[in-house]
């Protein structure tokens, strides 16, 4: 320590001084050589790391949905197209004053309670400058009255999205089906990539079964977006693949035929091209109006729709399984003649019932009296009960079980949709599988006359008897004829037949097809009302289903029988008989007789298409 | 007293023989000013891009380097002596100002830094970033060096005071570097390396109770850096992001106005704290170490200024805010490439902002002053 009055040693502070700033340069030196040893890792070392991360930050894909395919009838109308619907918008970030714009947008378009509680929700999981709607389905009057006042609202946006509509609602409801907002189950079944810009799929119908066609393909763009996720600018872009077109065979003025035809009756009516399978109309009674479930149902609508004792929502057309009753009598006729255990000159007496020896139980006809002697034709013309019991009986269930799903009876036709039911056409092995017992004799007669256990539907009822009525060469019932790609390529549809039914005399196609035609043209046909003033030749053959059976001596009084147990009115036919064109099956559920019931609906089907027969 | 006059008397002598040049008659350092206004191009030209291509940003800032020049410019007129003379009033009104801080300061950013003076919003740090090296070595050049133990406790208690105030408001990262300069005087007056040694030490078994007094969102930060993923959209953010910009740039940069890190606004305070990412996103590592090679020139031409200085004062305080200033760009940049935890500290003479801008050319000023004013001795 130096003494105060000393001189200080400035020589050695100079040193000391020295010596200190040059360690702080090394240290100084050190220090930058960490910097740059740190920058080198980054920029250079973890470079391809980074650049990575950052393209990452900014580049977004964002998936574009496609537009879903329109559907056409055949003649062009326009049954399922995709309609703009219109919402109101507010963007957050160009909103000033947020309550006032509100206020002055309520003397407007009327906003509901609700309307402003989605509004509310929606503006704190949004970002600021993405729309957060106020209102959706504005009337175009709203819409209307809103870009009029448009200069008013700075940040107030209409905006258009494209909503699945169907212009005839009810009248095509069960052949098309409805597409609907995507649930977790079919989330579980798409692929999520193609539907990620999509909300809607087909729920049912042909709107289901050609789900993969109609929906087309996302195509993608590349955007560049700041750190809020805002888009700035469009990278790259591949555009998405529109879905194709379908053309339907159905003819909706055919449809709307059908459908008025069947007027407050539940029941269906199914018209099938018999040269294509084409369907031609596929009405359920009574119908829904589709356009309801596309943007989510409201619940009392619903529940009122489901709890209708009508069943608006059930498609009767293709699960409705009920027993053919008498319709089934012609192919049993003609399945008598194919293994020749009967000929169309064998007739058999009928006194009003049939009995099987050693069994007492009396099997009755509808016609208590009885026919008398009866041949084939006359079997069928009137519908005699009896000669298909003792047909029945020498056919056996096995025979009978074999000929009939050549018709493809008791299994799904293949139509193009899901939703179809298999009916049920009973044999030994069913009975043994399904219900553990033997098959009882009495039930292969009450099989021959479409009762028991026997269950078709509609759709088969029409399938089979447009195999009849092209002696054998029948078609698988489609309803799309025809699918335009996006390039405006048409790919028609071939028929697809089924395996021809060769009979080993095909003389039996005829002997039956005529006693049909008598069923219709002759005095005493079950069907000759609508046969009178027909301008072209029509095969039917009427059928009257029971829904509980009759106990034995018991008498069936229609009026006291309650509406819903009341029969079943059935009609198969087609027209016309010497070159088939149409065939129809008609059903009127509790609607009694079918000759009176549902023959007429028949024939106004077939008059309909008749007149407008193309060329 | 004793040594002034007769540095004045030897001086003197040779004063007349010098003509001298204009710059020297401006009192500026032509070496250190070339490098300084280098920096204020390059901070304009990032600032150009940072600020999204705002002229306004560019002029306003413009406008406060010719004001923080002009400062400067001003101190550099002021002989040292007369610092000498003043530092125990600066300094006594550094601490007066702290303390009303404490008092009466608005908080901003959740912490209590600044003070409202009506026309402008003041941080009182900011004057002892200076009056604190000028008080401790004014306090240490009164002896003969190294320094003895009374002066030393003095320099401690001259430090203490005002980093305690500062650590208080809480404003850590500030008061660690005003510690720092105060540190540096000490250091360059030749504590001896053994007690250098043992104050690490002490400082090192210190720092878990610093961490007990650290405030919630301070130890994030310092977990952070440990860990930017444990948060990597709330505390991590700031440094994945600015390493990602860092990162992406490679060895050549995406090029000026093409950093997509700080123009898509992923980059948080791109134009204050973290502009050293986005010069490094568009400059790439040819650019930093570019930027790196000046302030490594700035740095060693204060170091060689202090050298020259005359007296210790000068030496000390000339020593202390060149390395006071190196620390600020050391721990700003480690800051941006993820070697420090995110400290509130500005890359001096390139961040945007007038503050610390001003205090940093203050300090400059001081430094031409030392040099500018030497009698020149006869070689």
């Amino acid at each position: 320590m130096a003494p105060k009055s000393a001189l200080r040693d400035h020589i050695r502070e100079n040193r000391l001084f020295l010596n200190r700033t040059v360690a702080a340069g090394i240290v100084v030196a050190l220090l930058t050589a960490v910097l740059m040893v740190r920058l080198f890792y980054l920029q250079v070392v973890e470079h391809d790391t980074y650049t990575t991360l950052s393209h990452n930050n900014r580049v977004n894909i964002e998936p574009i949905g496609p537009t879903r395919g329109l559907i056409y009838d055949r003649n062009g109308v326009l049954l399922a197209e995709n309609r703009p619907t219109f919402s109101l918008e507010i963007v957050p970030e160009r909103m000033e004053d947020l309550e006032g714009t509100l206020e002055r947008l309520a003397e407007l378009i009327p906003i509901e309670a609700s309307d402003r509680a989605r509004f509310e929700r929606g503006l704190h999981q949004k970002r600021r400058f993405e729309g957060v709607p106020l209102r959706v389905r504005l009337s175009e009057e709203e819409v209307a009255r809103f870009a009029a006042n448009r200069h008013r609202f700075p940040g107030v946006e209409i905006e258009a999205r494209l909503t699945r509509h169907y212009p005839l609602g009810a009248l095509t409801a069960h052949a098309l089906g409805f597409v609907g907002r995507i649930n977790e189950r079919e989330l579980q079944r798409i692929d999520p990539s193609n539907y990620a810009a999509t909300q809607h799929i087909g729920k049912v119908g042909v709107e289901k079964h050609y789900e993969a066609l109609l929906h087309g393909t996302v195509g993608y763009q590349q955007v560049e977006t700041n750190a809020r996720g805002r888009v700035l600018r469009v990278l790259e872009r591949t555009p998405p693949v529109p879905g194709s077109n379908l053309y339907l065979s159905l003819d909706s003025g055919l449809q709307q035929v059908a459908t008025e035809a069947l007027g407050e009756n539940r029941g269906a009516i199914v018209a099938l091209d018999v040269r294509t399978g084409g369907v031609l109309a596929l009405v359920s009674t009574p119908a829904y109006d589709t356009n309801l479930f596309v943007n989510g149902i409201d619940p009392e609508t619903y529940k009122a729709l489901q709890e209708s004792p009508d069943q608006p929502l059930f498609n009767r057309s293709v699960r409705g399984q009920y027993p053919p009753g008498s319709t089934i009598k012609p192919f049993i006729a003609l399945s008598g003649l194919e293994y020749g255990v009967t000929t169309p000159e064998y007739a058999v007496f009928d006194p009003g019932w049939y009995q099987l020896k050693g069994d007492s139980h009396k099997y009755r006809d509808w016609k208590r009296w009885g026919h008398g002697l009866t041949d084939m034709r006359k079997a069928i013309v009137e519908s005699c009960d009896t000669y298909f019991y003792d047909l029945g009986f020498k056919l056996g269930i096995d025979r009978m079980h074999e000929f009939l799903s050549g018709f493809s009876l008791g299994q799904e036709t293949g139509i193009d949709m899901d939703e179809e039911l298999p009916g049920l056409l009973p044999s030994r092995t069913w009975k043994r599988g399904a219900r553990g017992q033997p098959w009882y004799p009495g039930e292969t007669l009450i099989t021959a006359i479409g009762q028991g256990f026997m269950l078709t539907t509609p759709l088969q009822l029409a399938n089979a008897t447009a195999t009849l009525a092209s002696r054998g060469h029948g078609m698988t019932p489609r309803l799309v004829h025809a699918i335009q790609d996006p390039d405006g390529e048409t790919d028609l549809q071939p028929p697809r037949p089924h395996p021809p039914l060769a009979l080993r005399n095909p003389a039996n196609w005829e002997t039956v097809i005529a006693a049909m035609e008598a069923v219709v043209h002759s005095d005493r046909g079950t069907a000759r009302r609508i046969g009178d003033d027909a301008a072209y030749t029509i095969a039917g053959k009427t059928g009257t289903a029971q829904v509980f059976g009759i106990k034995q001596d018991e008498r069936y009084v229609e009026e006291e029988v309650a509406l819903r147990l009341r029969d079943h009115a059935l009609f198969v036919g087609f027209a016309p008989v010497e070159d088939p064109r149409i065939a129809v099956a008609v059903v009127v559920e509790n609607g009694g007789h079918g000759g009176s019931i549902a023959a007429p609906l028949a024939r106004a089907v077939m008059d309909y298409y008749m007149e407008n027969l193309p060329q | 007293m004793i040594e002034s006059q007769s540095v004045r008397h030897l001086g003197s002598a040779s004063s007349s023989m010098h003509r001298r040049t204009l710059s020297e008659r401006l009192h500026l350092d032509l070496p250190l000013l070339g490098g300084l206004i280098l920096l204020a191009g390059i901070s304009l030209v990032v600032l150009y891009s940072a600020g999204g291509q705002d002229s306004g940003l560019l002029v306003r800032q413009g406008l406060r380097l010719g004001l923080a020049l002009g400062v400067m410019f001003a101190l550099a007129q002021v002989p040292p002596h007369q610092y000498r003379h003043w530092t125990p009033w600066l300094y006594g009104l550094g601490l007066l100002l702290l303390v009303l801080v404490e008092v009466a300061g608005d908080v901003g950013k959740g912490a209590q830094r600044w003070l409202d003076l009506g026309l402008f919003r003041f941080q009182p740090s900011e004057i002892m970033k200076i009056a604190l090296p000028l008080m401790v070595a004014r306090l240490l050049s009164n002896h003969t060096l190294p320094p003895d133990w009374r002066s030393l406790l003095q320099a401690g208690v001259a430090i203490a005071l005002p980093v305690g105030l500062i650590a208080r408001q809480p404003d850590l990262g500030t008061a660690l570097l005003v510690a720092s300069s105060g540190a540096f005087v000490v250091l360059l007056a030749g504590l001896r390396w053994r007690l250098v040694g043992g104050f690490a030490l002490l400082a090192a078994a210190l720092a878990p109770v610093l961490w007990m007094f650290m405030h919630d969102y301070q130890r994030q930060r310092v977990l952070t850096l440990l860990d930017p993923e444990r948060d990597p959209l709330g505390t991590g953010y700031h440094i994945i992001q600015s390493k990602i910009a860092v990162g992406s740039g490679g060895l050549y940069g995406k090029g000026w106005l093409n950093g997509t890190q700080s123009h898509l606004d992923f980059l948080p305070e791109r134009s204050t704290d973290f502009i050293f990412a986005v010069y490094g996103e568009e400059f790439g590592m040819l650019g930093a170490l570019l930027l790196l090679a000046v302030f490594l020139y700035v740095v060693y031409r204060g170091l060689w200024i202090a050298l020259q200085a005359q007296d210790s004062f000068g030496r000390l305080v000339g020593g202390s805010l060149i390395l006071t200033f190196f620390v600020y760009l050391f721990v700003n940049m480690g800051m941006v490439i993820g070697l420090l935890p995110v400290v509130g500290v500005p890359l001096p003479l390139i961040s945007y902002g007038g503050t610390s801008l001003v205090t940093l050319m203050a300090g400059f000023g001081i430094l031409m002053s030392i040099h500018t004013h030497r009698k020149l001795l006869a070689s």
